[in-house]
């Protein structure tokens, strides 16, 4: 576990934390972007060692809670009513879509499958040639150039009956989405270390300027979690906006140039709803016209009625971080991993469930 | 080291409806097999049942086995079995003495895959030192079963100094682990994944009832609790023992036994090794006086090289199972919901 091991190294969080406590002269709220940053700071336990004027909030980086339910009705739908081989990235099945979730849908005899790559998919269409095979190409831009390759994949190889369900979305387009919300109150960003990885860090310096806000690039292990939180906090007690990379072990300044020619050569960018949030301009990645055949939505051309989401559920103010999870009023009551009533209530790295799962009973824990 | 037994020769390959009908060719396969290879007193009576006398209370347990595949590193569904219902009944403080073997196999299995479970059944349960008494053969038809399924059940006599109870568990008592966790669902998910990682993980199933007895041996009556972390893994058995005994379970990650490879594994498949299945380790929930002791005890087994004390029974948040993070931090340890799913990213 080299390159993984270091990172989690308690002296060195340790360090951190001390030189944030020594930083810090008033309150500061910032959001971490990713969902995997969520499920870190939670799981690891760092949300209770911060001190108390460094107030985390968790933001809309979770892509199973912003995929919108109508979509999940069209995965449910084609694996049900058109026989098709379902395959999804595994946290994707449990969320429940208007009627029911993939997982039940399974349950009730439809063939979904839980793969780690879309190319296992393309693979399982090859093996099935009588049957079409569709793989939900949810995510962020980390998991955009896999499918992309699955789709180009699949054309150099002759694989007719393989497309994909796409709701991929947008990091800085989300950020504007929050700093934009009149009951924002966001002062500094950790921005999602994969994401940028992939795409560069050029992207955010617009951002810092427009908002006037500090943008940290960030890992997801304690110690890039801690020194992320430090080097935004120094910013902000400075009274600073810049975009720093704390992630520069993996993140170059460029992204991964190859990865951004396969997802240009399949997605197009184009207005995207998310789960909770709405319709956010430019917000997210569609299959290009070239590659028609191989998008779902269009080859399948399925038109699922619209059904509004549950009022009971906050999911949009807890993804932008206006409300924190344990704030609604149906947080592990009406509302469990169990009975989820919204999307981020079930993956892991959704703010509901890491909460649920992981600091339920914190506050008495530390009392 | 495979241990094997020539196949005897047989006019068939595969196993069809017929073995399961209870005709002559169900008494072929047994007579030329499982009745052969599994050879005692009892069995080779043919009957119904077994009869057989055992003094003193006993302990009593079932299990049905299901894994897919049927062959995994490290073992085979047929061993699984035998170990499997043995540990229960260890798990009960009991010496395990005989076992119930019933198989529902789908039609098709091939005779040799067949044999090679028999085979590892027979040494599994020569290790542990239990015999087969009765036992069932059915047959379903294609697509009505995955291959195999085995169900074992077993009868004990309770070791002469165990007590072993939840209601025994209390603030103080010490959590001990006999090995490393989540190698065998680590072993079993990288099959179904397709998953090749550079070292082989295998399955760690093996029969834990010849440890399990020295500890009481030695230990008797300080031995309040014992578990295998089975499906659910670490996470379920301290949680369940949290919520029935209304008391709070503190443990301490850094002191968690996982092997590298293991670790690497979940790391990759977004897993929590808390919550991955083995099957050839115990857990112990001993008085403190003597936790180090078992522990030095446990480490000089054959089946405890890695054991380790990994938390404590706690009087604060009752039924909560509460981790304290390598790095300082604290979290709560939730039942699982479900299979545990793979993360996105």
């Amino acid at each position: 576990m080299k390159y993984v091991s270091e990172y989690r190294d308690a002296d060195m969080v340790a360090q951190y934390l001390e030189e944030i406590r020594q930083t810090v002269t008033r309150p500061w709220a910032i959001m971490e972007v990713c969902g995997g940053q969520t499920h870190s700071l939670v799981k690891n336990g760092i949300l209770n060692m911060l001190p108390p004027e460094v107030r985390m909030i968790h933001g809309p980086g979770c892509p199973v809670c912003v995929t919108p339910l109508n979509l999940i009705d069209k995965a449910v739908y084609l694996a049900e009513e058109k026989g098709v081989i379902l395959c999804s990235y595994g946290d994707m099945i449990r969320v429940p879509g208007s009627k029911r979730s993939l997982l039940e849908s399974k349950a009730r005899g439809a063939d979904v499958r839980i793969l780690y790559s879309p190319l296992e998919a393309v693979k399982i269409a090859q093996e099935n040639p009588d049957r079409e095979v569709v793989f939900f190409a949810v995510g962020f831009e980390t998991t955009a150039p896999a499918n992309a390759l699955s789709v180009i994949h699949a054309q150099r190889a002759g694989v007719p009956n393989y497309s994909i369900l796409a709701s991929h979305v947008l990091v800085p387009p989300a950020i504007e989405a929050v700093m934009n919300d009149p009951d924002s109150n966001i002062q500094g960003f950790l921005a999602a270390g994969h994401v940028c990885t992939i795409m560069g860090i050029d992207e955010y310096y617009p951002l810092v300027d427009r908002y006037e806000i500090p943008i940290v690039v960030t890992g997801f292990e304690p110690v890039d979690l801690a020194q992320g939180i430090l080097m935004t906090i120094r910013q902000l007690e400075k009274g600073e906006h810049q975009l720093e990379n704390q992630y520069s072990r993996v993140v170059r300044p460029e992204g991964n140039p190859e990865a951004q020619k396969v997802i240009q050569q399949v997605f197009t960018i184009a207005d995207r709803e998310w789960r909770g949030i709405g319709v956010i301009p430019m917000s997210g990645y569609e299959v290009r016209p070239e590659y028609v055949a191989y998008d779902a939505n269009i080859k399948f051309n399925v038109n699922i009625e619209k059904v509004a989401e549950s009022d009971e559920c906050i999911a949009g103010l807890v993804l932008k971080g206006i409300k924190k999870p344990q704030e609604c009023p149906q947080f592990g009551r009406g509302c469990t991993p169990q009975m989820p009533l919204g999307a981020p209530m079930v993956s892991s790295e959704g703010a509901c469930a890491a909460y649920y799962h992981f600091s339920q009973a914190m506050e008495e824990v530390s009392a | 080291m495979e241990l094997q037994c020539p196949m005897p020769q047989l006019d068939f390959e595969v196993i069809t409806l017929g073995h399961g009908s209870g005709g002559l060719l169900t008494n072929k396969l047994l007579e030329t097999g499982v009745f052969d290879l599994l050879k005692n007193e009892y069995l080779d009576q043919h009957h119904d049942g077994a009869t057989f006398t055992l003094q003193g209370p006993l302990a009593f347990s079932t299990d049905s086995y299901v894994v897919s595949p049927i062959f995994f590193p490290g073992g085979n569904i047929g061993e699984l079995a035998v170990n499997g219902t043995v540990n229960d009944l260890a798990m009960c403080g009991a010496i395990p003495r005989y076992l119930s073997l019933a198989f529902i196999i789908e039609e098709g299995l091939m005779m040799q895959d067949f044999w090679k479970i028999l085979v590892s059944i027979k040494f599994a349960a020569e290790r542990a030192g239990v015999q087969i008494v009765t036992g069932d053969t059915k047959v379903v038809e294609r697509g009505k079963g995955d291959k195999i399924f085995i169900n074992t059940s077993g009868i004990g006599t309770l070791h002469t100094k165990a007590q072993i109870s939840k209601s025994r568990v209390q603030v103080g008592d010490r959590i001990l682990i006999s090995g490393n966790i989540a190698a065998h669902g680590i072993a079993i998910l990288s099959l179904r994944q397709g998953l090749q990682f550079d070292s082989e993980i295998q399955s760690d199933t093996v029969n834990l009832n010849h440890t399990v007895a020295r500890l009481l041996d030695r230990f008797g009556e300080k031995i309040h609790l014992l578990h295998d972390p089975t499906r659910g893994g670490v996470a379920t058995v301290l949680n369940e023992m949290a919520r029935d005994t209304r008391l709070g379970v503190e443990i301490w990650q850094k002191q968690l036994p996982v092997a590298e490879d293991v670790y690497g594994a979940c790391e990759l498949l977004g897993l929590d090794p808390l919550y991955v299945a083995n099957e050839g380790i115990f857990m112990a929930f001993v008085a403190p006086e003597v936790a180090d002791a078992a522990l030095e005890m446990l480490r000089a087994d054959e089946n405890g090289a890695q054991a380790a004390i990994i938390g404590e029974v706690v009087e604060a948040h009752p039924k909560q199972v509460i981790l304290h993070s390598s790095i300082g931090g604290k979290r709560v340890v939730n039942m699982p919901l479900g299979e545990q799913l793979p993360r996105i990213c």
